[in-house]
């Protein structure tokens, strides 16, 4: 059976599908009964959602108006 | 784009320099241009995520790299990734060129942090009944930024490219060029230390303190 600390080191891998089939098998069986790892994984799947979302970033139109002109003078050269 | 030959090594139309670009000239060129425009806002977002004000300059680097390689790109549904590795290296170089090297955290210091726990028991928020969410409401974009960047780089562009840009794990092993355990490494890492800056952010800038007014 393994510790709490040992299923939260491998949270995300879980989310992330890198577990191996063996301790995929441990964490599930520990969140069968743990309660606050159970927590642990939908806050880590909200901390994935919220990294995805927070980090994205929109092209400034003049910043893109920019780059296409650096795109005219490639082709001018 | 100079010296465009087929795979047999023959050149379709005979180069001249008073004669303007050829047709194959043209249309690589026009096909480069798709596809550099049509990755410009992803392009952006990598190198924003990875150099932040820098981005610009970086995507223009990798612009013009891409442009004098795009001959080397044999399928055109390879042009994509192609082109983020590119912006990915170019990042990097930068990275290194500017020797940023954000304050180090120790590694063994987050090793077993848990943000999760860490809320419930400091309780920032008493009369929330979403105490990790209304946690990570506290964070606008710009805030997120500035974790990231306190990031070492190590750490930040694999965590970037996976969870920002959604890369596979192996993707980003051949785009860094390291071996996917390295990768799966750095990663846990990464996480780990964004966690552990995430409060640590919260603390120093008040957005705890100001909730719980």
């Amino acid at each position: 059976m393994i510790s709490c600390a040992e299923a939260v080191e491998r949270l995300w891998a879980y989310l992330d599908g890198a577990l191996t089939a063996d301790d995929k098998a441990a964490l599930e069986e520990h969140l069968g009964f743990c309660r606050v790892c159970c927590g642990e994984v939908e806050f880590a799947q909200e901390l994935r959602g919220f990294l995805a979302r927070s980090a994205a970033e929109q092209l400034p139109e003049e910043v893109r108006a920019r780059l296409i002109a650096s795109l005219d003078e490639l082709e001018a050269t | 784009m100079a010296e465009k030959r087929n795979k047999t090594g023959a050149a379709s139309v005979s180069h001249n320099a008073d004669a303007g670009p050829s047709a194959r000239e043209s249309d690589a060129n026009e096909r480069f241009r798709l596809l550099a425009e049509e990755q410009l806002p992803r392009l952006y977002t990598i190198a924003r995520r990875l150099v932040g004000d820098e981005a610009e300059d970086a995507v223009q680097d990798a612009l013009l790299k891409a442009y004098r390689g795009f001959d080397r790109l044999e399928h055109a549904s390879a042009g994509p990734a192609w082109l983020a590795s590119i912006v990915v290296n170019v990042c990097r170089d930068r990275g290194r060129a500017r020797a940023r090297a954000p304050a180090e955290v120790s590694i063994e210091a987050v090793g077993e942090f848990s943000l999760y726990r860490k809320i419930v028991d400091e309780d920032p928020f008493p009369y929330s009944d979403s105490l990790h969410l209304d946690f990570l409401e506290q964070f606008g974009p710009e805030d997120v930024r500035a974790v990231l960047e306190r990031l070492p780089d190590r750490y930040r562009i694999p965590l970037v490219l996976v969870y920002v840009d959604g890369f596979a794990t192996k993707e980003v092993a051949r785009l860094l060029d390291m071996p996917l355990g390295t990768v799966l490494a750095q990663l846990h890492r990464g996480r780990k230390l964004f966690e552990r800056q995430l409060w640590d952010y919260a603390e120093e800038k008040g957005l705890l303190v100001e909730r719980a007014r």
